[in-house]
């Protein structure tokens, strides 16, 4: 009984963990630009297949990650430039829009690079399962808890100790007054792109073990994060990281107690909830109007 | 002058109507072949194959001088996966192209937009995808060269009965062709008396199954395990499987039988049992097996020409190519209802998928003797005896 409860949570923390990282990423970009980026998943299938693909050629893994995170990067910064950048002026919704035909764009051009098959990526420290009270999980879980942590304690380091993540800071607060005082706004924006597309690109080469590679790996990715992102309250990064953690967390055991065949709508449940109910997540602020 | 301008255009003109008239084009009129696959999209694994597969041997036909004299003219659309897509490219095909037979419908989905319109149309059909639906109730223009998900089942409890199992733990995709063989597993189950002790589903697109297949460790009754999906999902299931350290044995269903799903699962597909056509074992068949000179020819042909490995859904696509221009051969042309009747007619065909013989009442013309139990050992196939 006890045993099959720490299985479901277990789990539910490994895919919590992934989600949590991409929800961090749509937080990101949602303090410095208030674009809800639907490229993020992208960014974690770029990782992924780019360490997965790298690494099958003979390319040492941490080398392979790094390509991989940098190829991410760079492609970050080309949407925000290209594309957001020059609708500067268009309304949120646009820019959604805008991120959504990104994204439908880099699938595109992935499965041109990488082909429509599924890539393996053997675990960092082999398959032997780890037994705990009666419970088990794969070494890699621990790979992607163990980054998720680290990542998220560093981005929290460079948003209170460097100017960089300063300056991004004072954008989400207020972007005019952040331009008065001399933060150069567009360069915060393209930085953004760039930090999160990173964090999506390791995290994507992290879960790539686990889950597999493939071009749409994104979506539900991508998705599942922006769930989490929303739970714990848009812009707010340690929310976006409960979030992740309560969502997979939720679909185990929904999964688990509940029926397989609904695990899914738990996340979905969830989102629908959160925006009826408390608009502002969990842990967002109350959003105020000037009138 | 002027008369002989008007002589020399009427000359010219006859000469060329006259290379329309039926006696005189019977040699050089193609044999128009339309194909609808899923080369694109999630289906893409599946589809991608099939299309190589009819566009190489269309083209090797032709340049061996084509069916009785005539060339095989291809018209291949890709529907992406979408059935609403596959449905107004069969229209296409009908009206416009103006096909003789049509190859195709990758998935169970895009086959069933399309069977109302063929039915209509009068147009003879050989569609590539799994269910059993497509040919249960037999439509009268309907064909369909793959194994059903009904025998797929058939197969893995027969396997199960010879080692003394009788209790089955389900677990299915919930996808078009998970659902399908989940409703023909449940309804084998009960004319086979064995018994299913759970019904479990993940989601096509699942990274972790391991809260499911929990519960099924835990059910102290099941004796063996069945896992009927496409793609990733049945490799993740497979790892999860070993992580939980659950020993029952494994099955999976006929949608895993290509090597990717081995690449993909590594070490934990070791001793994972399933039933696939004799392609997959195509070096392991005995030389006495029909289907061993058909097979080992097709998977020559086709990696030499692509260089990736054979999978069996090439192989129906083949299959339905050559069944629809045998049947051309004959019924001595391509008039729609004698083509249909010498398509039902089609007996003793050795393709990659086994020995078809159909009839007014089967339009697939497989038998269970078509599948075989394979067994993955040592990263490879093994037939097991």
């Amino acid at each position: 009984m006890f045993a099959e409860l720490l299985q479901y949570l277990l789990s539910g923390l490994t895919i919590g963990a992934i989600y949590a990282l991409a929800g961090l990423g749509f937080s990101i970009i949602y303090n410095a630009s208030h674009v809800i980026n639907f490229a993020q998943g992208e960014f974690i299938m770029i990782g992924g297949m780019a360490s997965a693909t790298l690494t099958a050629s003979g390319v040492p893994l941490p080398l392979a990650i790094m390509i991989g995170c940098g190829g991410a990067m760079l492609v970050g910064v080309l949407v925000a430039k290209f594309a957001v950048e020059r609708a500067r002026n268009a309304s949120t919704v646009t820019l959604i829009i805008i991120t959504i035909g990104a994204s439908i764009f880099l699938r595109g051009v992935a499965e041109l690079v990488w082909g429509k098959d599924f890539k393996r990526l053997d675990a960092f420290s082999g398959e032997t399962p780890i037994q705990i009270m009666g419970a088990s999980m794969q070494p890699q879980s621990l790979w992607v808890v163990g980054t998720a942590g680290v990542l998220i304690v560093a981005i929290g380091l460079f948003f209170a100790r460097t100017l960089t993540g300063k300056a991004i800071l004072a954008t989400s607060h207020n972007r005019l007054a952040a331009q008065l005082v001399g933060i150069d706004v567009k360069r915060v924006v393209l930085a953004s792109f760039a930090l999160s597309a990173a964090l999506g690109a390791v995290g994507g080469a992290v879960v790539a073990p686990i889950t597999f590679s493939y071009t749409e790996m994104g979506i539900m990715l991508g998705l599942k994060g922006f769930t989490a992102a929303v739970l714990g309250g848009l812009g707010h990064g340690p929310g976006a990281v409960a979030g992740g953690l309560i969502v997979g967390i939720a679909e185990a055991l929904g999964a688990g107690y509940i029926s397989s065949a609904y695990k899914d709508a738990v996340a979905f449940v969830i989102i629908l909830a959160v925006l009826l109910f408390m608009p502002n997540g969990l842990f967002g602020k109350r959003g105020t109007e000037r009138v | 002058m002027r008369n002989r301008l008007l002589a020399t255009i009427a000359f010219t003109a006859m000469t060329a109507l006259s290379g329309l008239m039926p006696g005189a084009a019977q040699a050089a009129d193609p044999i128009k072949v339309g194909a609808i696959v899923s080369a694109t999209g999630p289906a893409s694994f599946l589809g991608d194959p099939e299309k190589k597969v009819l566009e190489l041997y269309a083209d090797r036909i032709n340049q061996a001088g084509g069916v009785g004299g005539r060339p095989v003219q291809l018209t291949v659309y890709d529907d992406g996966g979408a059935a609403d897509k596959a449905a107004s490219f069969t229209k296409r095909l009908i009206e416009s192209d103006g096909v003789d037979v049509i190859v195709g419908g990758t998935t169970t989905a895009a086959t069933m937009a399309a069977v109302p319109l063929v039915e209509r149309a009068g147009v003879p059909f050989i569609s590539l995808a799994g269910a059993v639906v497509i040919v249960e109730p037999v439509k009268k223009w309907v064909f369909k060269t793959p194994h059903t998900d009904r025998m797929a089942a058939e197969k893995v409890m027969e396997d199960m009965k010879k080692r003394g199992l009788t209790k089955l733990a389900l677990l299915s995709e919930d996808s078009g062709f998970g659902k399908s063989g989940r409703e023909q597993t449940i309804a084998v189950a009960k004319e086979r008396g064995i018994e299913l002790v759970a019904d479990e589903t993940y989601g096509a697109k699942d990274t972790d199954v391991t809260a499911q297949l929990t519960k099924v460790k835990n059910n102290a009754a099941a004796q063996a395990v069945l896992v009927f999906g496409l793609g990733q999902g049945p490799a993740v299931v497979t790892k999860n499987y070993r992580q939980l350290g659950i020993s029952l044995p494994l099955y999976q269903s006929h949608g895993v039988a290509s090597k990717e799903y081995i690449r993909l699962a590594g070490g934990a597909a070791e001793g994972v049992r399933l039933p696939a056509a004799g392609l997959v074992v195509a070096a392991q068949l005995a030389d006495s097996d029909p289907q061993k000179k058909v097979v080992t020819e097709f998977t020559k042909v086709y990696e030499d020409s692509f260089s990736t490995e054979v999978s069996t859904f090439a192989g129906h696509a083949y299959d339905g190519l050559m069944i629809a221009l045998d049947a051309v051969k004959r019924a001595g042309g391509t008039d729609k209802a004698k083509l249909r009747d010498a398509i039902e007619q089609t007996k003793g065909y050795v393709g990659t998928g086994g020995t078809v013989t159909m009839s007014a009442k089967d339009h697939m013309g497989l038998t269970l003797d078509a599948f075989h139990m394979v067994e993955v050992r040592q990263g490879d196939w093994s037939l097991v005896k």
